[in-house]
């Protein structure tokens, strides 16, 4: 395969890349605000995938002005959805942080094999 | 040459997520996430999504950090251990990756036209737009009127994020100690930021206000209008104190700009239905359809930016306000 | 002719611009001390933007586009140099003396 084809899957191994990291992060670490942060980098990952596929050669923004005859746009369609999938994402960490302050309060840890212990 | 830029900053991603993991102390984790969050937002706008950009940098890069900062506070600062899985997660996850990348092998190359997601639904929603809804800002018209089911139930969502907020973090602790002074005077003693805050605060939310109105016309809309409010009014609380904050803006209007915004939303779809159409049909809320549509579009942005300005302020202010760790 | 000097000049000064920002992270890993690093640091904030955005404003020429780009600029030069002046007013009231001995050790908390 040529070179600009090897290009045209960077962002596919990049995303493949920081999916893995991420997951690392949420399944070795111990300390629970490190996995929720691994989280979100998971989440991440996964809205870069979709908003790579969005995107048209030679094309630009969804935002059609008047009198623009001939122009390729990129894809709407991912971006609607990612913008409700970030909205979300911040709300669960939020929750998920919440959570951690409590269990922070109640067993004065936050590391889960101390947690697990003391249980 | 704007391929070279886009692979540059993508590689930064993977070093700033490959430094994420290898930190040991919490407070850097936070600020490499955020940094992660700003590349991410310059990444999206190279591949032409600058709604997604706007939402990303806004909430991403702004609220997030400020509410683990705030959860840290209450926490720990350092992580304990240094490694904890060890060997299988690490051959786990490499497994993962290489099946991930083997299977990327057949997916479209970049920018093809050709590809199926290009097909079918999407030439559809950019021919319709100009003539049903006739708006500029094609992501906003999809978001707001062609997948308005969509919208309504994030809206719901992030209310109810913010009353579990709420529920987990309003019991206040049993061995309560007072707050001390310099802790809750916000930055008295630092005159520079907050003259310079002073200076900003009202273009921050002037500017809020016009990617609110003007989410039709360009990137913008009600979660970036909201998420800027929001960091506008947390910059005042950080810099003259929770409490001179919750009397400028106290609780109650916060729950209630939370629940009108989501009833706001709900009452624009009862109100079609009352109107003769179906629910969230808002071609029967004027004489002409396509007025009808951009009158619908612009009140349920208004009570989606509504109600996101009014959760990200409370979740802030149930973390801010909770006491400090002995 | 003036379309070629605009355009020259705004080479010269995107490329300046990143200049003073490689000098900038350079000094921030190189430098000993909590306090020197910021020093190098609040070079991209101020210097480096005012090169960079003026630049970008001769490219764009008298269009929307360079009041915004002022107004960005603006806003950069204001909230940059404040947030360095806060970083190092909280370094100082928790402790962190501005030493001119040391060399790479830290008292309070960590420079990394």
């Amino acid at each position: 395969m040529s070179l600009l084809e090897l290009l045209g899957y960077f962002n596919y191994w990049v995303f493949a890349i920081v999916l893995s990291i991420g997951l690392y992060t949420v399944i070795a670490k111990v300390n629970l605000v490190k996995k929720l942060i691994g989280l979100s980098i998971f989440q991440s990952a996964v809205f870069l995938m979709y908003i790579t596929m969005d995107k048209v050669e030679g094309g630009t923004a969804p935002i059609i002005q008047k009198g623009m005859e001939n122009q390729v746009f990129s894809n709407p369609l991912p971006q609607v959805l990612i913008l409700t999938a970030i909205v979300v994402g911040v709300s669960t960490l939020a929750l998920g942080l919440a959570i951690v302050v409590r269990i922070n309060e109640s067993y004065g840890t936050i590391e889960e094999d101390e947690i697990l212990d003391a249980d | 040459m704007i391929i070279v830029f886009a692979l540059f900053l993508l590689s930064l991603l993977v070093v700033t997520a490959l430094a994420i993991v290898r930190t040991e102390n919490l407070f850097v984790a936070v600020m490499l996430t955020s940094i992660f969050s700003l590349l991410m937002a310059a990444n999206f706008f190279i591949l032409d999504a600058a709604d997604v950009a706007l939402t990303e940098a806004a909430v991403g890069a702004g609220v997030t950090t400020v509410i683990f900062l705030g959860a840290l506070a209450l926490t720990a600062e350092r992580e304990k251990y240094a490694a904890g899985g060890g060997r299988v997660a690490v051959v786990v996850v490499a497994i993962l990756a290489a099946l991930i990348i083997y299977a990327t092998f057949d997916k479209p190359r970049l920018g093809d036209p050709d590809a199926p997601v290009h097909q079918h639904l999407a030439p559809w929603y950019l021919e319709k737009t100009p003539e049903l809804v006739d708006i500029p800002n094609v992501v906003t018209a999809v978001l707001g009127s062609f997948r308005g089911y969509d919208t309504l139930g994030e809206v719901f969502v992030v209310f109810v994020a913010c009353i579990g907020v709420l529920f987990i973090l309003g019991v206040q602790p049993e061995h309560k100690l007072p707050p001390t002074a310099s802790i809750s005077a916000g930055l008295k003693h630092h005159l520079i930021p907050q003259v310079v805050g002073r200076l900003l605060i009202p273009f921050i939310i002037l500017f809020g206000l016009y990617v609110q109105f003007h989410g039709e016309y360009g990137p913008g809309g009600g979660f970036q209008a909201g998420a800027l409010i929001a960091t506008g009014i947390i910059l005042y609380a950080l810099l003259e104190g929770e409490e001179e904050a919750l009397r400028a803006i106290p609780r109650s209007v916060l729950m209630g700009l939370v629940i009108g915004g989501a009833c706001l939303y709900g009452g624009v779809g009862l109100l079609c239905i009352l109107l003769g159409g179906n629910f969230l049909d808002y071609s029967v809320l004027a004489a002409d359809p396509v007025t009808g549509q951009q009158v619908g579009i612009l009140l349920i942005e208004a009570g989606v930016g509504m109600a996101v300005c009014g959760a990200l302020l409370s979740i802030f202010h149930a973390f801010a306000a909770r006491t400090i760790r002995p | 002719m003036i379309d070629l000097a605009l355009d020259s000049l705004s080479w010269v000064l995107l490329c300046l611009g990143g200049i003073f920002v490689l000098i900038g992270g350079v000094g921030a890993l190189r430098l000993p001390g909590f306090y020197t690093r910021l020093h190098a640091a609040s070079l991209t904030d101020s210097m480096a933007t005012i090169l960079i955005f003026t630049g970008i404003m001769l490219q764009a020429g008298f269009t929307l586009a360079t009041l915004k780009l002022l107004a960005i600029m603006v806003f950069l030069l204001l909230t940059g140099p404040t947030a360095s002046y806060a970083l190092a007013n909280a370094a100082l009231q928790s402790g962190l003396k501005p030493d001119a001995d040391q060399l790479g050790e830290n008292t309070a908390g960590d420079a990394s």
